[in-house]
């Protein structure tokens, strides 16, 4: 009985060896994988899920560093178009463009910068301030949003914008994302995928994702309350800018190099 | 007419409009079938969406919002002739201060037509008159707007029922307050837009304020001088100058509000680009400001009103205020058309070389058929409540009292 015994205990220390040495071995190839993959791990420790409440602990923001975003490259649109389901129509001035490339030269330097342009997520938003149903809102977390149930179509958030940041849909859609839902008649603009975030897993944002992809690393997603973060250490070390600071948005997007 | 005189001793006999009960009838028709254009032409926007409008996400507002912001602050001002009655106690304008109500409240609910099935869901209105924001302006309109129905209709209700005549002064008060209220937030919708240089001014809520006395009496003088024409009477020559001399001092007011909008902006540095664009090089926009705006809308109404002689021509007071209301149509056309086809201030240091949604570049906007027939649906809305309302409700004036008609 007690060598049973003993042996039983040799055995399962020995799967329990077993299955913790494995249990490292998957976590170090899920950790290894995207960084030889040249895929820069943010650290998204207060992302939540859908369950939880959503708190003014985080703050989510980009950084966008424009000395490595490329003139003639739009993988960060073509992220996001393909994450969100947006088509283009035989109209482009219709089109949903929640992500755009710009291309700016200086009027003395004529320095020119290329930079993705999308909702700068203000901490006070003028389209939130003007919607008279509330559908736009900003959560407690900083991102700007449309609740598509209550939004009535009426485009005032749109001509408050001073980024031209949201898009009216024109047209019937089709093709939807379940995680994304979108609807003919109503407003919508860059979600900073926040159903990637909602999930927990520590998802980057599409477009962050396909400049991570192309090898740009241009865009940074984080939290700009956790002092440890990449983007709040990227902001700390760079001299940032808001584009039209002048309105004292407080904005939640920022860049380096304009 | 004392001006203390007070209005509830009303001498004058109201009646509904009489007889001619084909011509009205046929009237009602016409002006329903193009009420029924109207909601076709809505229908059609919503169920195959906006993008057979001329609206883009470059330019979100057209001219919808041209017909329905119009008719909203002509509502404002259709209702001088009763605040001239009753709050300030020009008794002379009496007579037409019942139908002035009438006109105020019909223009309103033609704009809010327009508005309302303009949106991307009309059919969420009940969750417009739900949810407020009271962070914004155009909440507050909601409520604005709504209330000057109410209030106004109370006010109807007090200068027709005998027993409340008494209190006709204290609400007509209210109405006023209540519509330079509604004119001051229509302004703002516009002036708070941080993002738009064009509208962005202090002098927006005031120039609303302005437009709105003009529109609204220009207004409502085409539809009096129209009822009289269709009742075979006219107005009397002392109601008539008297009107028309108004007339003239409100488009002068406007005229002087427009000219300090633009050429104070056009010296001003922050300014001066918006200005210009407008003034000159604004294309489509500069020629709708010079021949619509101050050539239609405001010099040739001036020159014809000027003088006495031509302010007892019926026909040259009618021309006038139409040519109010078309310059009061193109000077909102280009406020709130250039205001959006001007490009944001984005890197107000850099010019845009490159774009897929068209920064730095003028936009460009071209109203479509379903667009000019949900204004025209507006319109006659507001007509066919306005020639409802003359026939089942004692409103105007009887030619045999002699209250100021003949």
């Amino acid at each position: 009985m007690t060598k049973a015994k003993h042996g039983d205990t040799r055995t399962a220390q020995t799967l329990s060896d077993v299955s913790r040495r494995g249990f490292f071995r998957r976590v170090a190839a899920v950790a290894t994988v995207p960084l030889t993959a040249g895929t820069m791990v943010v650290a998204l420790t207060r992302a939540g899920n859908a369950d939880e409440a959503v708190t003014d602990a985080s703050r989510w923001g980009l950084f966008i560093d424009t000395t490595k975003c490329a003139t003639g490259c739009d993988a960060c649109v073509r992220g996001c178009n393909e994450e969100h389901g947006i088509e283009s129509s035989a109209r482009p001035e219709i089109d949903a463009q929640w992500i755009r490339k710009v291309v700016v030269e200086d009027t003395q330097s004529k320095h020119v910068t290329s930079l993705p342009l999308m909702c700068q997520h203000c901490a006070d938003p003028p389209c939130v301030e003007v919607c008279p149903t509330g559908a736009s809102f900003k959560r407690a977390d900083g991102i700007v949003l449309v609740d598509k149930h209550t939004c009535i179509g009426c485009r005032y958030c749109m001509m408050a914008c001073p980024y031209k940041a949201r898009s009216f849909v024109h047209e019937s859609l089709s093709n939807q994302k379940s995680y994304s839902p979108r609807g003919k008649g109503t407003v919508e603009g860059c979600t900073l995928c926040v159903h990637r975030l909602d999930e927990g897993q520590g998802r980057q944002p599409a477009c962050v994702e396909a400049c991570l992809s192309g090898g740009r690393a241009a865009m940074v997603f984080g939290d700009l309350h956790d002092p440890d973060s990449d983007i709040a250490l990227m902001m700390a070390a760079n001299q940032t800018t808001e584009i039209r600071a002048d309105l004292d948005l407080d904005t939640g997007v920022r860049y380096v190099g304009i | 007419m004392s001006g203390s005189e007070p209005v509830a001793s009303v001498a004058t006999r109201f009646v509904e409009l009489e007889g001619r009960g084909m011509r009205h009838s046929l009237l009602l028709a016409a002006l329903a079938l193009l009420v029924a254009f109207g909601l076709y032409a809505a229908h059609y926007m919503e169920q195959s969406g906006h993008h057979v409008t001329g609206m883009s996400n470059q330019v979100v507002w057209g001219l919808p919002h041209v017909f329905a912001v119009f008719l909203i602050i002509a509502a404002s001002g259709a209702l001088n002739v009763a605040s001239m009655a009753s709050v300030f106690g020009q008794a002379g304008y009496k007579p037409l201060a019942r139908l002035s109500v009438l006109v105020a409240v019909s223009l309103l609910v033609g704009g809010l037509f327009v508005l309302v099935l303009d949106l991307g869901r009309p059919d969420r209105l009940v969750v417009a008159l739900t949810h407020y924001n009271f962070n914004s302006i155009f909440a507050w309109n909601i409520v604005l707007y709504s209330g000057f129905v109410l209030v106004a209709l109370f006010y109807l209700w007090t200068l027709m029922e005998g027993r409340l005549q008494k209190h006709s002064r204290f609400v007509g008060g209210l109405a006023l307050f209540w519509r330079l209220m509604l004119t001051t937030g229509t302004g703002c919708i516009f002036g708070f837009l941080v993002a738009r240089p064009l509208y962005h001014v202090a002098i927006m809520a005031p120039l609303f304020i302005s437009l709105s006395l003009s529109f609204g009496l220009a207004s409502f003088m085409l539809i009096f001088f129209a009822i009289q024409r269709f009742r075979g009477s006219r107005c009397e020559t002392t109601m008539q100058e008297r009107l028309a001399k108004l007339l003239s001092l409100l488009v002068w007011t406007a005229f002087c509000l427009m000219f300090a909008q633009y050429v104070f902006a056009y010296f001003s540095t922050t300014q001066g680009d918006v200005a210009r664009f407008v003034l000159l090089s604004g294309d489509v926009y500069t020629v709708v400001f010079w021949f619509g705006q101050v050539g239609i809308g405001t010099l040739v109404p001036l020159m014809l009103l000027h003088r006495c002689k031509r302010r007892s021509n019926v026909s040259v007071v009618m021309v006038s205020a139409a040519m109010v209301v078309a310059g009061g149509f193109a000077q909102l056309y280009v406020l709130i058309l250039a205001g959006q086809a001007l490009p944001l201030r984005l890197f107000p240091d850099k010019v845009i070389v490159e774009s897929s949604f068209f920064d730095g570049a003028v936009a460009t906007y071209v109203p479509s058929v379903p667009e000019l027939g949900l204004g025209i649906g507006g319109i006659a809305f507001a007509l066919f409540c306005i020639c409802t309302g003359v026939k089942v409700l004692r409103l105007l004036p009887d030619v045999r009292s002699g209250a100021g008609l003949a």
